[in-house]
């Protein structure tokens, strides 16, 4: 068995062990913790698969960014976590969430297993057209370019659960900041990481935004991490979230998505198709709507974590 | 010279290895919540030290083992201070077990 084997059967065994014990845990916390460790584990798997442009996503979304806000959720199912425990399905539930849950991921087993070898693939179509479009990285081409119309509604409903969140909202508190106000002891070791690392994360960020061009990177993994840094400020107290009313982050938060629909309904009129770009001007344009998504994916990623107003407007 | 740098290399990583295992077999044995966070941080800061120096004379260029210090850097800031973090929750009674 060679090293690279071995390693892919040790990442999968460990997967679907953390898999398994995120299932049946009983403790909302420790199912979490579960969810997180499988995604980091994951993200190894698609380094280990040379997917870069994945791990880096799956690292900073689906690990970190939905591990925080699962920790926010159980956090506040807490008191009701004993009552919740207590509670027990019957019998005839219990088989039946079984086989359901079965049935699914057998029909998903047998359409994996049953795909024709070798699997067809768009790729080397991709990589003969990646010098007309101008850009590096095949996974930035494939979102902006080819599938540009997925990206466009992935970033309007990331905006979407936003709004959703905010909803929560009690009718007075509405326009209000964001969660609790966060004290921390401003001498203290958080208040200290929380200037120290900013710095190096925003470079980092923004690194990982530009190079997303020719290499593993890209607007939705270097936002995340902005939005860590302004949340981790927040957590420290030293900053605050603005007010869910105040116009310029209304204006910030639907920025992103318009210009990247008024792009798309020009390359209707100029380059012959919705989302389409003018010869010679593809990657141009590509980097300015991932410009503009920056700063939406940013305000977004980070006031979803920050939550719902709780705090009225003085 | 080559002969040197690979045997430097799989000396030093082998001996990250052994702190990151050791650093496991502590997070599992040991009977508290501050000697477990003691055996992790001889993972993080020891272990990983010790695998990156391994991997610098096999780094593609300057920049390249640059960032493998900086990686290591970053690791032990953020350890340092979640070690800090996690044990003032314990001191204070709360488990974080």
């Amino acid at each position: 068995m060679t090293g690279a084997s071995a390693l892919a059967l040790v990442l999968a065994l460990l997967l679907v062990a953390i898999a398994a014990w995120t299932v049946a845990t009983r403790r909302t916390f420790a199912a979490v913790e579960g969810f997180v460790a499988y995604g980091l584990l994951l993200s190894i798997a698609w380094v280990a698969l040379s997917a870069i442009d994945v791990a880096l996503t799956e690292a900073a979304i689906g690990s970190g960014l939905t591990g925080v806000l699962l920790i926010g959720a159980a956090a506040r199912l807490r008191t009701s976590e004993a009552a919740l425990s207590a509670e027990r399905a019957g019998v005839p539930l219990r088989w039946l969430a079984a086989i359901a849950s079965s049935v699914v991921a057998g029909a998903i087993a047998i359409g994996v297993l049953s795909l024709p070898d070798p699997t067809p693939t768009l790729a080397p179509a991709v990589a003969e057209h990646l010098p007309s479009i101008g850009l590096g990285n095949a996974v930035t081409a494939v979102l902006l370019a080819y599938r540009g119309i997925d990206t466009l509604l992935e970033s309007i409903v990331v905006v979407f659960a936003l709004i959703g969140v905010w909803s929560l909202a009690p009718d007075p508190l509405w326009g209000g900041y964001p969660g609790p106000r966060q004290q921390a002891d401003p001498n203290g070791i958080l208040a200290y990481l929380a200037r120290v690392l900013p710095p190096i994360g925003v470079v980092v960020g923004l690194y990982i935004f530009w190079v997303g061009a020719d290499f593993p990177g890209g607007k939705f993994q270097g936002a995340t991490i902005l939005a860590a840094m302004w949340l981790l400020a927040m957590m420290a107290g030293l900053a605050d979230a603005p007010p869910i009313s105040r116009t310029w982050l209304r204006i910030l938060l639907v920025a992103g998505p318009l210009l990247f629909i008024a792009i798309g309904f020009a390359g209707a009129l100029i380059a012959g198709a919705v989302l389409a770009y003018p010869e010679g001007y593809a990657k141009l344009l590509i980097k300015v709507i991932e410009a503009a998504l920056v700063p939406t994916l940013t305000l977004t990623l980070a006031l979803l974590v920050a939550g719902a107003p709780e705090r009225t407007v003085r | 010279m080559s002969v040197f740098l690979d045997v430097f290399t799989v000396a030093a990583v082998s001996a990250g290895a052994f702190f990151f295992l050791a650093g496991s077999i502590g997070l599992l044995r040991f009977p508290d919540t501050l000697s477990r966070l003691h055996a992790l941080t001889k993972a993080d800061n020891l272990g990983l030290g010790l695998v990156v120096l391994g991997l610098l004379p096999r780094a593609s260029g300057l920049l390249a083992a640059l960032k493998l210090v900086v990686v290591w850097l970053l690791v032990l800031i953020a350890s340092a201070m979640v070690s800090q973090m996690v044990a003032r929750v314990a001191r204070r009674g709360g488990s974080p077990s």
